[in-house]
């Protein structure tokens, strides 16, 4: 028999609920991306991409806008998930696998900060 | 803290075709990881104004990014469709080994035709190339 108290045996083993977090918040946002991916692609594929006025009007315009945004937050989020297990299974070393995830977080937000900021800008006032 | 078990031991395997299935699903998904900053900047040119929205349709119709942006759109249509299978595992479904190898078939000749499709609208029709001139 151990003398181990139980919070002595699980301590320092994470906890029970964030996996699942992870887990469902990895499917919902996929779930989120596949339409709004295909509906963004194939609103590009009938778009003269070249054209500066028709794209940014086209990114600007009804409801465009709020796809666009809900399409970069998901995809950012999704990716930032997706690399943490990436960087979890295969970057060993303790310091190296904590300053990883922080870079992934970071730049995740970043890039989804930048993206629906610039779609907001287009949504409420067209460049020259 | 005790050493714990660590999950992938990928070079101790028996190969297996779901392997390639496997790895080819996170490749995607990093490769496209890298995308999203194209994407945007893409968006912030855009908002920034035609001068810079020309700068950028030139940067990505050059012959590096435009082979880059056919590799996202490969990585984009196999993860699209290999992710559908997932969802569909998630759901407890297509476990059985001749399921699992028709889904992941099903999943590659899929993901070609909408890879071929939307390279050829995006690429050869309206595509980046024409009209790059500032």
């Amino acid at each position: 028999m151990s003398l181990r108290t139980p919070l002595g045996r699980v301590l320092g083993s994470g906890s029970a609920h964030d996996g699942v977090h992870h887990w469902t918040v990895q499917r919902v946002t996929a779930i989120a991306i596949a339409p709004l991916s295909i509906w963004f692609l194939g609103s590009l594929a009938g778009l003269p991409l070249a054209d500066h006025a028709i794209m940014s009007a086209w990114i600007g315009h009804g409801f465009n806008p709020v796809l666009l945004a809900l399409l970069a937050l998901a995809a950012a989020w999704h990716s930032q998930l997706g690399v943490q297990v990436v960087i979890e299974d295969y970057v060993h070393g303790q310091h190296a696998k904590a300053a990883l995830l922080l870079v992934n977080t970071f730049a995740h937000v970043l890039v989804a900060a930048t993206a629906v900021l610039a779609v907001l800008r287009l949504a409420v006032w067209s460049p020259a | 803290m005790r050493s714990r078990p660590l999950s992938p031991h990928a070079t101790v395997y028996r190969f297996q075709y779901t392997m390639i299935g496997s790895f080819a699903h996170r490749l995607s998904g990093v490769a496209m990881s890298v995308g999203l900053i194209v994407l945007a900047c893409w968006l912030v040119a855009a908002a920034r104004g035609a001068k810079a929205y020309a700068a950028a349709s030139a940067l990505l119709s050059g012959a590096l990014l435009k082979a880059l942006l056919a590799l996202w759109l490969l990585a984009f249509c196999y993860h699209l469709f290999n992710g559908v299978r997932h969802l569909v595992w998630d759901l407890g479904y297509g476990f059985e080994k001749s399921e699992a190898r028709r889904s992941f078939r099903v999943a590659i000749a899929a993901a070609l035709i909408l890879f071929v499709v939307l390279a050829w609208l995006l690429f050869a029709r309206a595509g980046v190339a024409p009209g790059v001139a500032p």
